[in-house]
């Protein structure tokens, strides 16, 4: 019994560890999906720029640990507006097979680009000494790693909601989310907070994939790899919304964890099935609204 | 669309057919017999137009974005895979056997799918090539897990044509098949049932409004073109003796969507263009160094939706389209 107990916490804390990452990376996702209707495949790219330009940057400038994963991610957030103005703005308004290709295209670019700068082996940035021990939590003793990541995620989540629910941008974007040509109309202007928003939710991907690098490793083929995963999160939390994705990531964190420590041999089976079971149950996801 | 766009193949167009549309069978032609080297290569790219071709049914005519049009394929593969091995190693009752199957498995899950829109229906898709992924991955006894089907063994077609190791038999075997469906497909595009297919995509609340039965004609595409799918998968198996866990999963979904965005999309021989230069020049670039191929691939996926929405053909149209002008 107290062996069980034992393991119910342990797969309580790796799989928050896991879905606290998946949902840094997959909120943005959900933000810029639900307030422009896009369909970015290409998201889990930003992500792995984080994890590899956070690598590059303690490397060749010998910046620590903390500082290097800041620079990475407002690195990424700049990139991404860049991206944003000069190829998705042109795609706003295209069809679904469009963005799905040229998301896809974009996909392609990317991995090629890391593969001729980083080879195919996964990368790294070396974790502080600090952080490779273990600490007491409850009593109990959990690597200090992902004590770390479960903690700065919810902080950054906190901070992620406070703003999106008590700032005044945060009520701008809340109002394009639900009626784009309503808030147009009063003025608000849509299209650079469609950039400044696009460049928040690819930071924060930025922020997931090097943050978690040791738990979802960074290799040239990430993007597609781990794709499934982000679109499963957003899908069956709910677009445009922030608490929704978080449901999604913490259930497929746990859930995935929970499937990996108990039935190995049925691998992804249990992602997939629960979400199609829960897609067939509500479309919009679990905290979306019906349309 | 102008009436310019000479390559353009829809109910409006006359169901003659016309010179242009023999150069893929005189393109085949010319390969079995100037380039026999070529056609275990030339094989593949048949069995991958049908692919494409049934996906053009429901992306191009129906509008149905799918990320997990592999499913069918695979479920085909592998279905004809395991058919050859513990029933019977006659092609084409392996062959009609994968067709039904693939049919029947789009069937039931199209009839849930295609209630929903949007994300929900992609995210669909895509998990159901991905659960089939980890079914073919998991369940060992039946399909070999990650060695696959081996040396499946296959009869010779109607008792009398042996498949033999230069690929010639069963090259031609591939062609009559695809002739045969791409006949089918083209035909459907222009019958009624085809204009109905295409009311739906392009606007379907109207085609509520005339008393169309829009979900019943979505889910008679989709069946028709999740068992073609099935009959390219088995193809597949049937002229490689293989089956594998490649022929299932995103990857090739993606795959075969881009083949067909790079030749065409709506214009049936989009998906012969397609395939057949992406195969080809994957065939040559990826060899020498696959990180200029996904880099190439990449820019060009871009460029098409940026520049080029109707893919090679398109490109072709506008050209021939400015010649016109020039001449006038």
């Amino acid at each position: 019994m107290d062996a069980f107990l034992a393991s119910l916490f342990s797969i309580a804390f790796h799989g928050l560890a896991y879905g606290m990452i998946l949902y840094a990376i997959s909120v943005g996702l959900s933000v810029t999906m639900g307030l422009m209707g896009f369909v970015n495949l290409a998201h889990g790219v930003f992500a792995m720029a984080g994890g590899y330009l956070m690598y590059t940057v303690m490397d060749r400038l010998g910046l620590p640990w903390l500082p290097a994963l800041v620079v990475a991610c407002v690195i990424v957030a700049l990139g991404s507006m860049v991206l944003e103005r000069l190829l998705y703005a042109r795609l706003y308004k295209a069809g679904e097979l469009e963005q799905v290709l040229f998301t896809i295209g974009l996909i392609f670019v990317a991995v090629a680009l890391a593969r001729l700068a980083y080879g195919t082996l996964p990368l790294a940035a070396p974790l502080p000494d600090y952080m490779k021990g273990q600490t007491e939590v409850f009593g109990r003793s959990f690597p200090t790693y992902r004590v770390v990541v479960i903690a700065v995620s919810a902080v950054l989540t906190a901070v992620l909601w406070f703003g999106v629910e008590r700032t005044r941008w945060g009520a701008m974007v809340r109002a394009a989310v639900d009626n784009r040509a309503m808030a147009q109309a009063v003025g608000i202007n849509t299209g650079v907070l469609f950039t400044l928003t696009f460049a928040l939710g690819s930071g924060l991907a930025a922020f997931g994939g090097a943050l978690g690098a040791d738990l979802i490793a960074i290799t040239p083929t990430y993007p597609f790899e781990q794709l499934v995963y982000f679109l499963v999160v957003v899908a069956i939390g709910g677009l445009g919304t922030l608490r929704g994705p978080f449901l999604g990531a913490l259930f497929i964190g746990i859930g995935d964890t929970a499937c990996k420590y108990w039935v190995p041999e049925f691998g992804a089976f249990f992602i997939f099935v629960a979400t199609m079971a829960i897609l067939l149950w509500r479309p919009q996801g679990l905290l979306g609204r019906a349309q | 669309m102008t009436g310019s766009t000479a390559t353009a193949i829809g109910y409006a167009g006359s169901a003659r057919l016309r010179w242009l549309e023999l150069a893929p069978w005189l393109v085949a032609a010319a390969l079995y017999f100037f380039a026999p080297t070529y056609l275990p290569l030339g094989s593949y790219i048949l069995i991958m137009i049908l692919f494409a071709l049934s996906l053009d049914l429901i992306l191009g005519y129906g509008g149905i974005v799918t990320l997990g049009h592999s499913a069918y394929f695979g479920f085909g593969a592998y279905v004809a895979g395991v058919f050859a091995i513990r029933m019977s190693g006659d092609p084409l009752l392996g062959l009609a056997v994968a067709a039904i199957a693939a049919g029947l498995l789009g069937l039931a899950t199209g009839a849930v799918i295609l209630r929903t829109h949007g994300l929900a229906l992609l995210m669909l898709t895509l998990a159901i090539t991905s659960i089939l992924f980890e079914v073919a991955n998991k369940w060992t006894t039946v399909t070999g897990g990650t060695d696959g089907l081996h040396s499946v063994p296959i009869q010779p077609i109607l008792g009398m044509f042996r498949f033999d190791m230069f690929g010639k038999v069963a090259f031609l075997y591939c062609l009559v098949v695809v002739a045969a469906c791409w006949w089918l497909v083209r035909t459907i595009v222009r019958s009624p049932f085809g204009v109905a297919l295409a009311g739906t995509r392009e606007n379907d609340v109207r085609m509520h409004a005339i008393g169309a039965p829009v979900y019943r004609r979505r889910l008679a595409a989709y069946t028709i073109s999740t068992s073609l799918a099935g009959t390219a998968g088995a193809l597949l198996t049937q002229t490689t003796q293989f089956a594998g866990l490649s022929v299932l999963g995103v990857e090739l979904s993606g795959e075969i969507l881009v083949m067909l965005v790079l030749g065409g999309v709506r214009r049936i021989y989009g998906a012969f263009v397609g395939p057949g230069v992406y195969i080809a020049a994957k065939d040559y670039l990826a060899q020498q160094s696959p990180e200029y191929w996904y880099l190439g691939i990449g820019i060009l996926l871009i460029f098409i939706v940026m520049f080029a929405r109707g893919g090679i053909l398109g490109l072709l149209d506008r050209a021939l389209a400015r010649l016109k002008k020039a001449r006038a």
